[in-house]
């Protein structure tokens, strides 16, 4: 049965990649995506249908140069469209991009070098917390308390500054890696994983406490409001002019705020998956690999392992404060609420999902993890809570009854643990196993379990 | 002629308490010395105007009359740590793997004992036991949450960490916070759909919330709860129980030989999937009695409650040095001291500049400096290769 499935899906795969079949199908899919998304804007089944065709341009067999204009169209006319009428999937969307670049990181500290880091969203904390102090008006206010903000407190910086903080948050979360992985020089395996736990609890209780003796972090409350880059008006005034018969309305200026950070963040991506593949391909690349299967024996061949794993955290840790930056200029706001342990685990989770070290696999995971937490999860529960003020009833059980603890939404730990588990047991390598490890692990004679998957990446 | 201390099983069970004792006192001395020390550093500083001014004492007397309270509080919550510490000592001895799921068969536990308190306080029983009666519905709480914590234990190991034995070692970790994380959540399913209330609060039973009289230094009187001194006797002879049982009979050599080697312990035949499973069964009914020994302190447990004590016991095994089983002990207390000691001084001491809400933060330090400077432990044997 499982083998007939099989055949079957490649059957329809050989007649997809066949001649010109993918441009038709790419496009179909592409056009099909989109059109159910601009007539209904509000449909999640349609907005997954898009991610799928839009998914479309990467697994078909197309020519490098057509995919490249497919990607760019989508990414840059079709989603702002969307975006335009339903300004809700640019959040998704933000998110899925926020949460792909802190995976790749994280990807190359657990997947490339195999350290397992539990703490990774201290230096999201790090690099959301930089932008929060400077572009809001807390310089001004460490001799106050908490809830005794004065009016008027101008702002410290120009909002401008965002940019250049960008790459601040880099540096500083790079150098803050650098900093925790000294210890890394010391213990290995599961402690490391405890060590940086640590790391992250404490980062997030300082965030938590030092509203005193200098109020730097405005303690549990956090910082608002903080700067966003400025919008010229000329641009937004444009972007109206061109794309207002498409959209149906004029969008409003937050509107364009979400479709600016939407676009930073794309880029921020697209350089981290850059960087990603290259150091993949490259000598460091397969130095962290070496190190990671046998540590001696990488010594041995002339590896220095403290460098690389050194190397692989401050990489890792500079991902995460860049996209910490341009979080807290896209929320405004920033709590330590944000950075838990929980969170850590999200990302790692992600990692785990879509195949530890498969950059493809990795952004895949991310895309279904977040799509979940933010858009499966709580449509679900937004459906309970309309059964619960019905007066329906199934097999004599009113809905009404039922607890309202009982939120999907928030039970992220249950799906993060299941996956986690289950992932562990029967697919360690992932959903989509990088080509290495799946190379790595064919070798082995008890790996043919594993055979065959992640044959479909290209 | 015979041994000061006896010889053989009784010596099993003598040794620990003087163990304990030692461990206690030297600890609970070396931090009040420090403390005094440090006190008569701060005479004259700005932290000793500032209790003279709002107090009437001086730094050194606050420092000094407040002491036995301390030592007190860190001694109990301290025992504590030390049952959860021995939970993961033991099963890191065993299989050199960290349980991170201990935390939540800490919780469940808890949940297990008050569950049950609840349910007997709802038919009436509590209301009518007298003294005796309440302690002995205690102990029955305190079974349930053994049983039921190291059934979960047993259950988690079976279907978790046991397909995964032979993989490489991060494999199982990461399982583990799997399992943490939906053991988690497993909880907070269950305990709000029955009353839509996600925690638990223990009923006030007995005359726990009492407080003894131990001795009076000039009119300030040094008192303790009753709770407080059931969690340490409690702790104090279910360590005693878990040392004898490792030490001195015949399944105890079993886990020792397995931790040791577990193929030449299969060659001798012995079952290493059982002695495994009585691992993590023991380990886990630990942990589950220091939950209800927790909820009897604290009251007020939540589906979370697990995570601070169980990674602050994880940094109490580190630092005895894991896989030691009087190194969890020791560990423990001393960071329930250390603990302790901060949450009542840090303060003060720094005029309110760093409260204590920074002493969760210490044992984090604690755990981080352990394992660069020593990952060895206090009382750590050579167990760097394995780590």
């Amino acid at each position: 049965m499982k083998e007939q499935i099989k055949l079957k899906i490649n059957q329809f795969m050989t007649f997809v990649n066949k001649g010109r079949n993918p441009y038709f199908f790419s496009i179909g899919l592409l056009l099909l995506g989109f059109s159910v998304v601009y007539l209904s804007p509000r449909s999640i089944p349609g907005f997954l249908l898009f991610v799928f065709s839009a998914s479309s341009i990467y697994w078909l067999k197309l020519h490098k140069s057509v995919q490249l204009a497919l990607a760019v169209f989508v990414a840059i006319i079709l989603v702002p469209i969307l975006g335009g009428r339903n300004v809700f999937y640019l959040e998704v969307i933000f998110q899925i991009a926020v949460f792909s670049a802190l995976a790749l990181g994280l990807n190359i500290v657990v997947g490339f070098s195999g350290l397992l880091n539990f703490g990774y969203m201290a230096f999201y904390a790090v690099g959301a917390y930089l932008w929060a102090f400077f572009g809001s008006q807390q310089p001004y206010l460490l001799n106050t308390t908490v809830t005794t903000k004065p009016l008027h407190t101008p702002f410290f910086m120009a909002p401008d500054y965002f940019y250049l903080f960008i790459f601040l948050g880099v540096i500083v979360a790079a150098v803050l890696g650098l900093i925790l992985g000294l210890p890394v020089l010391r213990v290995r395996g599961d402690y490391l994983a405890v060590i940086s736990l640590a790391f992250g609890e404490i980062v997030r209780q300082l965030a938590n406490n030092l509203d005193k003796p200098w109020n730097l972090t405005n303690g549990p409350q956090g910082i608002t409001p903080v700067q966003r880059p400025t919008m010229p008006k000329g641009v937004l005034n444009m972007f109206n002019s061109i794309f207002d018969p498409v959209i149906g309305h004029r969008i409003t200026e937050n509107q364009a705020y979400n479709i600016l950070f939407y676009l930073i963040a794309l880029m921020v991506v697209i350089a981290v998956i850059v960087i990603t593949y290259r150091l993949d391909d490259s000598k460091v690349g397969r130095a962290w690999t070496a190190v990671r299967e046998d540590e001696l024996s990488a010594g041995a061949m002339g590896i220095n392992a403290n460098k690389l794993k050194l190397g692989a955290f401050t990489v890792g840790a500079s991902f995460a404060g860049a996209m910490g930056v341009l979080f807290a200029a896209s929320r405004t706001f920033v709590s330590p609420e944000t950075f838990t342990f929980l969170q850590s685990v999200g990302v790692l989770t992600m990692v785990i999902l879509g195949g530890i070290g498969s950059i493809t696999g990795v952004i895949v995971g991310a895309t279904v993890v977040t799509l979940l937490n933010i858009q499966v999860l709580q449509s679900f529960s937004l459906y309970l809570s309309q059964l619960r003020q019905s007066d329906a009833a199934i097999l004599g059980f009113h809905w009404k009854n039922l607890s309202n603890q009982l939120d999907p939404a928030k039970y992220q730990r249950l799906i993060f643990g299941v996956v986690l588990v289950t992932m562990m047991i029967y697919r360690p390598a992932g959903l989509i196993p990088a080509a290495r490890r799946q190379r790595e692990l064919d070798a082995e004679p008890d790996a043919d379990e594993l055979e065959g998957k992640g044959a479909d990446r290209g | 002629m015979r041994n000061i201390m006896g010889t053989g099983p009784a010596r099993e069970i003598i040794m620990p308490i003087v163990q304990m004792a030692i461990f206690v006192a030297g600890a609970g001395a070396l931090c009040s010395v420090i403390m005094i020390i440090l006190a008569t550093l701060f005479q004259g500083s700005g932290a000793d105007h500032l209790l003279q001014s709002t107090q009437g004492v001086g730094i050194f007397a606050y420092t000094v009359g407040n002491l036995p309270q301390v030592l007190i509080d860190g001694m109990t919550i301290g025992f504590v740590y030390a049952a959860i510490a021995l939970g993961y000592t033991m099963v890191y001895g065993v299989l050199q793997f960290i349980n991170f799921a201990h935390s939540e068969i800490f919780a469940i536990g808890a949940f297990a004992g008050v569950e049950s308190l609840i349910a007997l306080n709802a038919v009436g029983s509590l209301a009518k036991a007298g003294t005796i009666g309440s302690f002995g519905y205690f102990g029955l709480a305190l079974l349930i949450g053994m049983a039921v914590a190291g059934g979960t234990a047993v259950f988690v190991e079976r279907v978790a960490y046991r397909p995964l034995r032979n993989s490489p070692k991060l494999v199982p970790l990461i399982s583990a916070i799997g399992v943490s994380f939906a053991l988690q959540d497993i909880i907070r399913l269950t305990e709000s759909l029955t009353t839509g209330q996600f925690y638990r609060v223990i009923p006030t039973f007995g005359n726990f919330d009492d407080r003894l009289t131990l001795f009076t230094i000039g009119s300030k009187a040094i008192d303790i709860q009753v709770k407080s001194l059931v969690v340490i006797l409690a702790a104090v002879t279910m360590l005693v129980a878990l040392n004898y049982l490792v030490k001195a009979t015949k399944v105890g050599k079993a886990i020792r030989a397995v931790s040791q080697d577990p193929n030449t312990a299969a060659l001798l035949g012995i079952g290493v999937n059982g002695v495994i499973s009585l691992t993590f069964l023991v380990g886990g009914s630990l942990g589950g009695a220091a939950g209800v020994m927790y909820a009897l302190k604290f009251t007020r447990i939540d589906p979370f409650v697990g995570f601070m004590p169980g990674i602050k016991a994880f940094a109490a095994a580190v630092l005895g040095g894991i896989g030691n089983l009087t190194g969890a002990l020791l560990g423990g207390i001393v960071l329930g001291m250390i603990e302790s000691f901060a949450g009542a001084y840090l303060g003060t001491f720094t005029q309110g500049a760093f409260g204590a809400e920074y002493k969760d933060m210490v044992a984090f330090l604690i755990l981080i400096l352990v394992i660069i400077f020593r990952p060895n432990g206090l009382l750590g044997e050579n167990l760097s290769q394995k780590a």
